[in-house]
């Protein structure tokens, strides 16, 4: 096992050096000229003459070899530099820093309400199969699984943002900005609600958690849907071996069948699509973010993204790799710690 | 083979929602194949010599039929109501064809791409699978969205763009399925004979060993169709997939954002903005869902 988890660790970094090679390499198709427009206003281009441009490409090292430019920016990487976000207006690592405590919040609160809801969804549907229940239930999944984000996000806002005014976009009131802007409010976590509630102030919590319902509400359906039919499953392969037929016999009752023999063994699986889902939140906020105009990872990637600010984007495709690579391993060790049957290998 | 395809047909349609599923898709098929009856691709408002309307040059750029941009709520002649000085109904019938011109080249495609590399990899073994399983993981390693993101915006934005990004991105859940299988066919008696009598890899792979490793991979393609649309409609939403004014779901309900607060004194005014296309896409890929649910249970009563 130590061995596994030593070889996959190694790997890691070989693994983040393929993959920002690879969108180093795509960002090539684009040529010089314009992956100039990360130094220089584009607007300015047509003043310069093009004997200017041409210096101004060499300036930055345009003009280099592929290899030559990956390995500066590596180099980088090392010192801990990632570049220049033109989006941001701001060093990349500096962007990203600032970012990640709102994604952290969103994915957080998000997990909450995901995992106690689906796992209670799928068990209820498992123990009453077949039965109205189970099916309103499987219903609810496969819609759930069917619906796009930005679809529900919309209709999230047109109806408790435009009807009832309850969740309004963005992350904060104006006011609120205010307040969490002077130098009387202490950041501990960078995490805007606990922040909130250190500094004693328990309108401005209030006015985070308002922000995070709607993005949390659309980001958890699909979630929902897919954890629930991990847990019905699971559930319903538990509840058909000997060992539940056995408690029964016994004389156990029902509820402790299923709460206390049953429902511990049909966790397993599940946990691993709950660690699936920690990662899938993290680097699926993305669409939520850009609805409900939120601070965030996400938004600062698709700004990046559209906007060609390529140190932007491969300073996120670094991070959410790392994100992605490490929670697997995560969830691979946990599965192995769960059920002795696995070897890992 | 008939009996058995006379008893998974059976089991297929025994499903409510198996059913629910493929009258779904049949209903969008014929949307699909029938788009020209149902929304005529022609403008009205410039009649030829003859006084007949003036049809349209590339029936998925929906016309311009009023110069006001603000949405129009549902009329007779416009039974979706309208957008941009478009009709809402036309996009939502022509952007079915957008839908499944998407879905299909996408899936085949990166599928296809899955199946050579997997098969080599599974087939040939030792480093060459090495190399191509660490280059999977390479792939795999970057989240799909954010990947389709960067390079269709690399590419110049635009749904051919889109297609491209996402099947280069698209092949590595396929290619691990079909390598797993071939190793597992791989060692069976048939093959071992095959090898002996001095076939050559390629008919063995093509002829012998794929054959037997496809269903799951087609079951596999038609769960992923539906998610695939929905990606290429985000990208579309955030901007990088059809331009406005084309028939497709996803940038229809981009231009949706700016009307999403109502008019003042009533939130909900432009609901149909939102209500149609929306609709359409969620059918749309419920619509696969269940049947690839189906062919799921069907092929691999396992997998249950």
């Amino acid at each position: 096992m130590t061995a596994y988890i030593i070889r996959r660790l190694l790997l890691l970094p070989l693994i983040l050096f393929g993959v920002t090679l690879i969108i180093f390499s795509f960002t090539q198709i684009l040529g010089p000229e314009k992956l100039l427009s990360a130094y220089v206003n584009p607007n300015v281009f047509d003043k310069l003459s093009n004997e200017d441009l041409d210096k101004l490409i060499h300036k930055y090292g345009l003009d280099q070899p592929l290899w030559t430019r990956y390995f500066k920016w590596i180099n980088g990487v090392f010192h801990g530099d990632l570049g220049w976000s033109v989006t941001a207006k701001q060093p990349v690592a500096q962007a990203i820093k600032e970012r990640i405590p709102y994604t952290l919040e969103l994915a957080l609160y998000a997990m909450i309400p995901v995992i106690g809801v689906g796992i209670w969804l799928g068990v209820a549907a498992a123990v009453n199969r077949d039965k109205f229940l189970d099916h309103f239930i499987r219903i609810f999944a496969i819609v759930g699984w069917s619906l796009p984000d930005f679809v529900f996000g919309l209709v999230v806002l047109m109806i408790f943002y435009s009807v009832l005014g309850w969740f309004p976009p963005g992350t904060m009131s104006s006011w609120a900005e205010q307040i969490v802007k002077s130098p009387e409010f202490k950041h501990f976590t960078h995490i805007l609600s606990i922040d909130a509630l250190l500094n004693g102030r328990l309108d401005i919590f209030w006015d985070a958690i308002r922000h995070l319902i709607g993005p949390i509400l659309t980001i958890s359906w699909l979630w929902w849907a897919y954890l629930l039919r991990i847990t019905r499953s699971s559930m319903l392969e538990v509840l058909g071996k000997e060992y539940v037929r056995t408690a029964r016999a016994k004389g156990v009752p029902e509820k402790d069948v299923i709460h206390k023999h049953a429902r511990k063994n049909a966790m397993i699986p599940v946990v691993t699509v709950a660690g699936a889902m920690v990662i899938g939140l993290l680097s699926g906020t993305v669409i939520v973010e850009v609805i409900f105009n939120r601070i965030g990872m996400g938004r600062f990637t698709a700004q990046a993204a559209t906007q060609l600010d390529y140190a932007a984007v491969l300073g996120s495709v670094l991070f959410y790799s790392t994100i992605l690579i490490i929670g697997n391993l995560i969830i691979d060790i946990l599965y192995a710690a769960l059920d002795p049957r696995i070897r890992l290998g | 083979m008939n009996t058995e395809l006379k008893r998974t047909l059976r089991k297929l349609f025994k499903n409510p929602s198996a059913i629910l599923g493929f009258a779904l898709l049949a209903f969008f098929i014929l949307v699909a194949v029938f788009a020209p009856l149902i929304a005529p691709p022609i403008n009205p408002l410039f009649p030829d010599e003859n006084g007949n309307p003036m049809k349209l040059d590339d029936p998925y750029i929906m016309p311009i039929l009023s110069w006001s941009s603000d949405p129009v709520p549902p009329s007779k002649d416009h039974p979706f109501g309208m957008i941009a000085g478009r009709d809402i109904f036309y996009g939502v019938v022509w952007g079915t064809r957008t839908a499944f011109k998407i879905g299909l080249i996408v899936v085949s495609a990166s599928t296809l791409f899955g199946i050579i590399i997997g098969s080599i990899a599974g087939y040939f073994g030792g480093w060459i699978d090495e190399v191509l399983m660490r280059i999977t993981d390479i792939f795999l390693s970057i989240p799909f969205l954010l990947a389709a993101m960067v390079l269709t915006t690399i590419l110049g934005s635009g749904l051919d763009k889109v297609m491209i990004a996402m099947i280069i991105f698209g092949w590595m859940a396929t290619a691990r399925l079909i390598r797993a299988n071939i190793l597992q066919v791989k060692e069976e008696q048939f093959v071992l004979a095959a090898k002996a009598l001095g076939i050559k890899n390629f008919i063995i792979i093509v002829r012998h060993i794929l054959p037997n490793t496809i269903f799951p991979v087609l079951v596999q393609a038609t769960m992923r169709l539906g998610s695939l649309v929905i990606t290429a409609a985000a990208l579309s939403f955030l901007g990088l997939g059809a331009p406005i004014g084309y028939a497709d779901w996803g940038s229809m309900l981009n231009y949706t954002r700016n009307y999403i607060l109502g008019s003042s004194g009533q939130a909900l005014a432009y609901w149909y903005t939102v209500f149609y296309p929306g609709m359409a896409m969620v059918l749309f890929v419920l619509a696969w869902n269940l049947v690839g649910d189906a062919l799921r249970d069907v092929f691999d009563p396992k997998l249950k």
